[in-house]
């Protein structure tokens, strides 16, 4: 029977599956940072347990920590605690730490990638429900909580269901100015952010072969924004290209057998799923979020919607709520409304990419002055391809802050955060309420609309300034 | 924690889509303890600038003293995957939590914490809120043998539960205790596999 790329990854993971208890599936790689873990390695101590397998398992910071000067010890005595913690637990039971001094910190999402720690056909996890970034691999990467993570490190597997698969085809070509976070937000504000709940997608289709690794991890970055846990492309040329040389990726003869077993990944024709969306990306324009919830997006140039028009008590209700906390009104566009701060960062947008993206469009210009902008580069090693390139220097000159590697504003729990009532245009994955501090105001949108704001101080649809 | 029957008023909000930064906001993710959430279970809505509560939210209010149940509007938990949600729900007093859908993660995150979720259709949701608006006091039963919850007017509904964490819920199985048993078959994958398969451990 022709199986899905899901069922093969799934079916080669499965270490035993008994009558009426959930399989039991053997994880590839455990990817840890500080926030989440700490609850587990004290449950492993309680029971006396190690950690079965910490090869298989690779810590770094990134939520915690602030994006200012490492040299200086950490300010917040609680995030100092955590990260101590996390070198304590890393110390103890084995396991490589990219901590705060090292030359491969960063996002966990974005040095996993750059490492060649995650690779097709894997199955990753992390308690992280962004973890779905991986699967721009061809890998089956998903978020977990706390006790899985306890769970994961004693035996290195997972007590899991199978989930539905939802195939989303985006076929057809980008316009100019409209990127893979454009695609993803389409997605998301199509089918909801509970469209995806119960399965797992694949994303396939002419436009997805023609995106880089680093777009593939943009939109299945944001496959969690759907509901869904996991989301996946299948491995080509262009992944197979990504890795190759890559630190952890395999070497000579060991790199052909892989990149040979690699390529039988791919869904086979005829293969079913459970359902499916198509999407025409000839016809999408930049996206941007006005409201609570990353599934509340409309093209740029298109309006609010309004209360009145949702049929839905439900659905009028939480826009009314929605619109009020944002302090906007429906039935127009959002093009030209002020902003206090743009943030261009975070595990969905800070890969060298979109570094790129945002200078070419920052070169030359100034933001305007009443905006804070904040560019955090996802990993020490972005960083440094950064300013081998230059772009500090255009970001300093056009008036950005440039700062040290980390979640920052996306989460705000380091100290980045955006002022009660204020608003940002951000790169990065939720508009939720107090998500980028108490009372902030997001909207999401890619890194060249995030640039384009920055520049006017308004929401702009980026298409104007050229 | 184990799970077996409740029977509690039940606390509505009926908000869709409440996010896990709604349930605990992140700045209180700092911890490296599970204790000490409860107090901060939906901080930002619960509490105001100063830091007192606010009398008009419903966990600030009498009725919410005591209650097991939580009524939730539809896609509760969506977001972050942080189990200090669960985590802060329990230290509250929840047992249980009725809505008709819950995010995949925080789920699963609900369940290892004896915090049971109760998926029902539309109609039943809504004659809850509807019951609830009535009368703050009425109750629901919640049997998990069963899988039945009694609705104040009497009717029983069926809800589904996963048949293995029902099993874990009502024998208070350790599921890290049950897969270590399977020791030897984790290690039989390990050797199987090895070179074979269409994975590569991380090279050191």
């Amino acid at each position: 029977m022709p199986r899905t790329i899901i069922e093969k990854i799934w079916d080669s993971h499965v270490v035993y599956e008994r009558e009426g208890a959930p399989a039991l599936l053997y994880i590839d790689l455990h990817l840890v940072h500080e926030v989440t873990s700490p609850q587990a390695f004290q449950g492993l101590r309680e029971r006396g347990l190690k950690v079965r397998r910490p090869d298989l398992t690779v810590a770094t910071m990134d939520h915690s920590i602030p994006t200012t000067d490492r040299s200086l010890p950490i300010v917040d005595e609680i995030a100092a605690r955590q990260v101590a913690q996390l070198e304590t637990n890393c110390r103890e039971f084995g396991i490589p730490l990219h901590g705060i001094q090292s030359e491969h910190q960063g996002i966990v999402h974005v040095i996993g990638p750059e490492l060649g720690l995650t690779q097709p056909g894997m199955t990753v996890v992390c308690g992280d429900s962004h973890t779905a970034t991986h699967g721009a691999f061809g890998a089956l990467a998903f978020g977990i909580g706390t006790s899985e993570i306890e769970h994961v490190l004693a035996t290195q597997c997972l007590l899991q269901r199978k989930s539905k698969t939802l195939q989303v085809t985006v076929d057809g070509t980008l316009k100019p100015c409209v990127s893979a976070k454009d695609i993803i937000l389409a997605l998301i504000a199509r089918i909801g952010i509970g469209g995806g709940t119960g399965s797992i997608i694949e994303y396939n289709g002419s436009a997805i072969r023609a995106l880089s690794m680093e777009e593939r991890m943009t939109v299945c970055n944001m496959t969690i924004e759907a509901g869904a846990r996991a989301g996946l492309v299948a491995p080509d040329d262009t992944t197979f290209e990504y890795l190759h040389g890559r630190r952890h990726a395999p070497k000579g003869a060991d790199w052909d057998a892989a990149v040979a077993r690699w390529k039988h990944l791919a869904s086979d024709a005829g293969a079913a799923y459970d359902h499916t969306v198509a999407i025409d990306a000839g016809a999408l324009e930049p996206m941007i979020t006005f409201g609570t919830n990353p599934g509340m997006g409309v093209p740029i140039s298109a309006p609010v919607p309004e209360p009145a028009e949702m049929a839905d008590p439900g659905e009028r209700e939480a826009l009314t709520q929605a619109l009020e906390y944002m302090g906007i009104e429906g039935g127009k566009p959002l093009v030209g409304h002020p902003v206090n701060v743009v943030f261009i960062g975070s595990c969905t947008n800070s890969r060298i990419s979109d570094l790129r993206t945002a200078a070419r469009l920052l070169k030359g210009r100034k933001v305007n002055p009443k905006v804070r902008v904040l560019v955090v580069p996802g990993s020490q090693e972005v960083k440094r391809q950064a300013i081998a390139e230059g772009l500090p220097e255009i970001f300093r000159a056009a008036g950005a802050e440039w700062r040290e590697p980390g979640c920052s504003m996306c989460i705000a729990m380091n100290g980045d955060s955006v002022a009660a009532g204020e608003y940002s245009v951000s790169t990065s994955n939720r508009n939720f309420e107090g998500r980028q501090g108490k009372g902030a105001r997001t909207f999401l949108a890619s890194p060249l609309t995030a640039a384009a704001s920055a520049i006017t101080g308004v929401v702009t649809d980026v298409r104007t300034l050229l | 924690m184990k799970f077996q029957s409740l029977e509690s008023r039940m606390v509505p909000l009926p908000q869709r889509n409440i996010d896990t930064d709604q349930i605990i906001p992140a700045r209180f993710l700092k911890t490296i303890s599970k204790e000490g959430l409860g107090d901060n279970l939906f901080c930002d809505w619960r509490y105001d600038a100063a830091g007192k509560p606010r009398p008009d939210f419903i966990l600030n209010q009498p009725r919410a003293k005591g209650a097991q149940v939580l009524l939730a509007g539809d896609n509760f938990g969506c977001g972050s995957s942080r189990e200090h949600a669960p985590w802060a729900l329990v230290q509250f007093g929840f047992r249980a939590l009725i809505s008709t859908s819950f995010a995949d993660i925080f789920r699963a995150n609900a369940l290892k914490n004896g915090l049971l979720p109760v998926i029902v259709p539309a109609d039943v949701h809504a004659a809850l809120f509807e019951a609830v608006a009535r009368d703050q006091d009425v109750k629901v039963r919640i049997d998990l043998p069963g899988q039945t919850l009694t609705i104040p007017d009497g009717r029983k509904v069926q809800f589904p539960v996963d048949s293995f964490a029902k099993h874990c819920l009502l024998e208070g199985v350790d599921e890290i205790g049950y897969t270590l048993q399977q020791a030897a078959e984790i290690a039989a994958f390990e050797a199987r596999r090895v070179g074979s398969v269409n994975t590569l451990a991380p090279a050191r």
